[in-house]
């Protein structure tokens, strides 16, 4: 499996195919529905944002809580196409890749290609497996969301697919 | 006249909700390991496989099986001749849940208000409650936990009672299908025939409950959950919509008398992440 360092510059989105299985590590930030509505009115506020968009990797998962002594709780990917309507826009401003499940919308695959950004979907219910990827992790914004609030998490070998790559190629059309 | 204590019944659903979590049951691993038998492309047995390492993981590390640990649904079926002593029984429900969810690390994933606010509550409470009068002076709880991928996902019609069979198969395939990866496949289907617009909901939802090898009691229905499994198996969806041959472990019905003018058919979609739990007291 092919070893890939988040974040992920354009020149290595650009060799990733669709259907391909790797594993990802370094630094990833989680955000699922409220925190995408906060960080876009922040965007039209033009507000700085709590982490650095470009070539960035977003994680959509609400992992459960971190029980005492451990890193992380469970953390699996949610539906990816509650995100979509905010998405283009992160693209735009240099996200380079997102990592959760289901169908994007044809905006998305659009930004995608226009950014040479990609979409990487991982195994929905195995969020024990995954949580056990993560070796730190930290709030960094938004904490009155609870599960929901933005992390910054150090990952080794989380095992994802390219579910759409920067050509449009899209893993649930094949 | 039985007196019951309604602390006794806080501790059982406070028990079920934390373990439920952790465990599979027994007949959806069981399936699972067969699923990943059949599937022959190197991408389905993949993702088939970590499935069955999660389920080890979190058996053994004591992690949820997945993040969306689900709303709490409580069905209650309580003896006519039951007394319940010690205060109120719906706290009770409430503070099982709400102290299997705090002392579990288990996700709080409920918001007070569906469309202003949408606070979280921040314990997982409220679950939803079913209560049913029955004979006798028992009282079953069940308790399941219910994901909102695949809840998602579940659909609702009022067939005309000319679509028949026919109608039934084309929704509840039709329902799988656009399900496809957003519902974690391989999923559970449950479906409800009949009653009314919202029992028929009531009803899918109470399929899930019924273990995944026990067909229907009568022949017909039977017949039909067994076509409908093999199917829905012929639609590649595959595990977590990666293309495959097993993309839903089961289908149950459940069915109930209707309107002479109607046939309400409700499909409630379930992940493999099936939670559910039940003890008599
Ligand atoms: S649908 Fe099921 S498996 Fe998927 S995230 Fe929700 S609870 Fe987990």
């Amino acid at each position: 499996m092919r070893k890939i360092q988040c974040p992920i510059t354009e020149e290595v989105r650009r060799t990733l195919k669709m259907g391909e299985q790797v594993a990802l590590s370094g630094v990833i930030y989680t955000a699922r529905d409220a925190a995408h509505k906060r960080l876009s009115e922040m965007i039209r506020k033009k507000e700085p944002l709590p982490f650095d968009l470009k070539d960035a990797v977003i994680y959509y998962v609400g992992p459960t809580q971190t029980p005492p002594n451990a890193v992380f709780g469970s953390a699996g990917p949610t539906t990816s196409s509650r995100m979509d309507s905010y998405t283009p826009e992160l693209l735009d401003l240099g996200l380079g890749a997102m990592i959760g499940k289901g169908y994007r919308s044809p905006a998305v695959k659009e930004a995608i290609c226009r950014n040479h950004a990609v979409y990487f979907v991982a195994l929905g219910g195995a969020g024990a497996y995954l949580g056990q990827c993560v070796v730190k992790a930290e709030c960094i914004a938004f904490e009155d969301l609870e599960s929901e609030a933005i992390r910054r998490l150090e990952v080794v070998d989380l095992p994802v697919f390219v579910g759409i790559d920067c050509c449009g190629q899209d893993i649930y059309d094949e | 006249m039985r007196e019951i204590s309604v602390e006794k019944i806080r501790e059982a659903v406070e028990k079920m909700c934390g373990e439920i979590a952790f465990v599979y049951p027994k007949d959806v691993l069981q399936r699972l390991e067969k699923g990943a038998q059949r599937e022959d492309t190197p991408r389905a047995q993949g993702a088939l496989q970590i499935l069955l390492k999660n389920a080890e993981i979190a058996r053994d590390k004591h992690i949820p099986i997945c993040q969306d640990t689900g709303m709490a649904v409580v069905w209650l079926k309580i003896g006519q001749e039951v007394h319940f002593v010690e205060g109120s029984l719906q706290e009770a429900i409430q503070e099982g849940v709400r102290q299997a969810y705090r002392n579990q690390y288990l996700r709080n994933s409920v918001v007070d208000d569906p469309l202003f606010e949408r606070k979280n509550t921040s314990d997982n409470t409220p679950a939803v409650i079913y209560t049913e009068i029955v004979d006798g002076d028992r009282v079953e709880i069940e308790v399941a936990a219910k994901g909102f991928g695949s809840e998602n996902m579940s659909r609702i019609q009022m067939c005309k009672p000319a679509q028949g069979r026919q109608g039934v198969v084309d929704f509840v395939l039709e329902t799988i299908r656009l399900a496809g990866p957003n519902a974690c496949p391989p999923m559970v289907v449950g479906v409800g025939i009949g009653g009314t617009f919202d029992y028929a909901a009531v009803l899918a939802k109470k399929a899930l409950l019924r273990p995944l090898d026990q067909r229907h009691a009568i022949e017909e229905y039977a017949r039909l959950e067994e076509e409908l499994l093999e199917r829905a198996n012929q639609l590649n969806i595959g595990p977590l919509g990666l293309k495959g041959k097993c993309s839903v472990l089961a289908v149950n019905i459940e069915h109930f008398p209707t309107h002479i003018a109607g046939m309400p058919v409700a499909v409630n979609i379930n992940c493999h992440v099936l939670r559910h739990d039940k003890v008599v007291l």
